[in-house]
């Protein structure tokens, strides 16, 4: 049986070498229980280190333009990177 | 001028930078057990949770009370609560924050429990998604939500997570649920009778409980009556420090410039520069003062000779 894990990536600015600023992991295996504020460290320093451990990119968000009068306007964090991993689960 | 104790112009600067101001300590111990015996015990493990949450509220002597009355109103007035908001030094923070005569907007009892209740009734033990409470708010001004934590809370508990800085974005509600951690995240590990004071906007969850007694905080939220700008200590507000940029030789001193410009761990390396014009902006406000700017973000962009034909 073969299983997904997911990790998303928030990263400093769209490079996928910059910095991890946000992140969050779902086990599709159900060997872990991931949740909010379960780890005050990034699993990596940046998008490249997922790729070098074996996670593989299937999602990177767009660069948008900004909108005329909404410039100065934050909302959702910015650079999203969805990563995952395939794993047999032999169950 | 108020004669209570109002907040500095650097504790505003913070609260504007950073959307928090915690207050360790503050509470007597005296309020906190009053306050505690008011809530009762939590029913023993073995009902369902919301049942059990049911309980806890329908026996606590924490009024029900709806919207829109004065803040002044809503608590008896030798109740834990009520005292807890005469204390100077929180009329003092409240005044500063939100000006006189708050409004209620509503309180909850946050109750988080141990593990033994989940493993009596098969429910799952879990953190609460990080989430800005309320709606969207594209409004200038804020309001301010008080939490009060009665009981010590050792990191086992939980405690409240908020992400500082994140104030500012207007995000609504739940949709940010998928950020299980942000670089800078905080974790309210406090003694009994702290006060966390938090902009409205600010990203926070519930963390989840894994010692062996129930956690307890009390918020309350409440809105301005009247304008929130200059209610702080105007006394302690020194002209705007106008600082060399990028290329400095030597830390900066701490200045209302400083703290505003300070960035979070989690900043994006552009978007940080937003956050910093966004904490400018909101500073205008606070005070009455649409031409303020640090470190020349906003002089570039509104130079009047870019707009001349």
């Amino acid at each position: 049986m073969r299983r997904q894990k997911v990790l998303v990536l928030y990263l400093a600015n769209s490079a996928l070498d910059s910095p991890v600023i946000g992140w969050a992991v779902y086990d599709g295996t159900g060997q872990t229980r991931r949740m909010s504020g379960d780890e005050d460290t990034p699993p990596y320093r940046t998008g490249v280190d997922a790729l070098k451990d074996g996670w593989r990119l299937f999602q990177a968000s767009q660069i948008l333009p900004h909108a005329r009068g909404e410039e100065f306007d934050l909302a959702y964090l910015k650079y999203e990177f969805f990563f995952e991993q395939i794993v047999e689960t032999g169950a | 001028m108020s004669d209570l104790p109002l907040l500095s112009a650097l504790d505003m600067a913070r609260f504007v930078a950073r959307g928090f101001l915690r207050f360790d300590g503050v509470v007597p111990d005296e309020i906190n057990r009053q306050f505690m015996a008011e809530v009762g015990d939590a029913p023993e493990p073995g009902r369902h949770m919301l049942a059990t949450y049911g309980a806890l509220m329908a026996k606590a002597a924490i009024p029900e009370a709806a919207p829109g009355a004065p803040l002044s109103t809503i608590y008896p007035q030798e109740g834990a609560v009520a005292r807890l908001l005469d204390l100077p030094v929180v009329r003092g923070a409240i005044e500063s924050l939100v000006g006189p005569d708050p409004v209620f907007d509503h309180h909850f009892l946050h109750v988080t429990f141990p593990p033994a209740y989940y493993e009596a009734t098969g429910g799952e033990n879990v953190s609460q998604h990080t989430h800005q409470d309320s709606t969207v708010d594209p409004t200038p001004g804020f309001d301010l939500q008080i939490m009060y934590y009665p009981h010590a809370v050792t990191r086992e508990m939980g405690g409240t997570r908020f992400v500082p800085g994140t104030h500012l974005r207007k995000v609504s509600e739940a949709a940010l649920g998928r950020y299980q951690n942000i670089r800078g995240q905080q974790h309210m590990v406090c003694e009994p009778g702290t006060l966390l004071f938090l902009h409205s906007g600010i990203w926070h969850g519930g963390g989840v409980n894994r010692s062996d007694r129930t956690r307890t905080m009390f918020k309350i939220r409440m809105n301005p009556s009247a304008s929130q700008a200059r209610r702080f200590d105007l006394s302690t507000l020194a002209e705007p420090a106008r600082r060399p940029i990028f290329y400095m030789k030597s830390p900066q001193p701490e200045t209302v410039e400083q703290i505003l410009m300070t960035p979070e761990p989690w900043f994006e390396h552009d978007t940080g520069r937003l956050e910093f014009i966004n904490r400018i902006q909101l500073w205008r406000h606070l005070v009455a003062d649409p031409g303020y700017d640090a470190d020349h973000w906003m002089s570039r962009l509104e130079n009047p000779a870019r707009q001349s034909l």
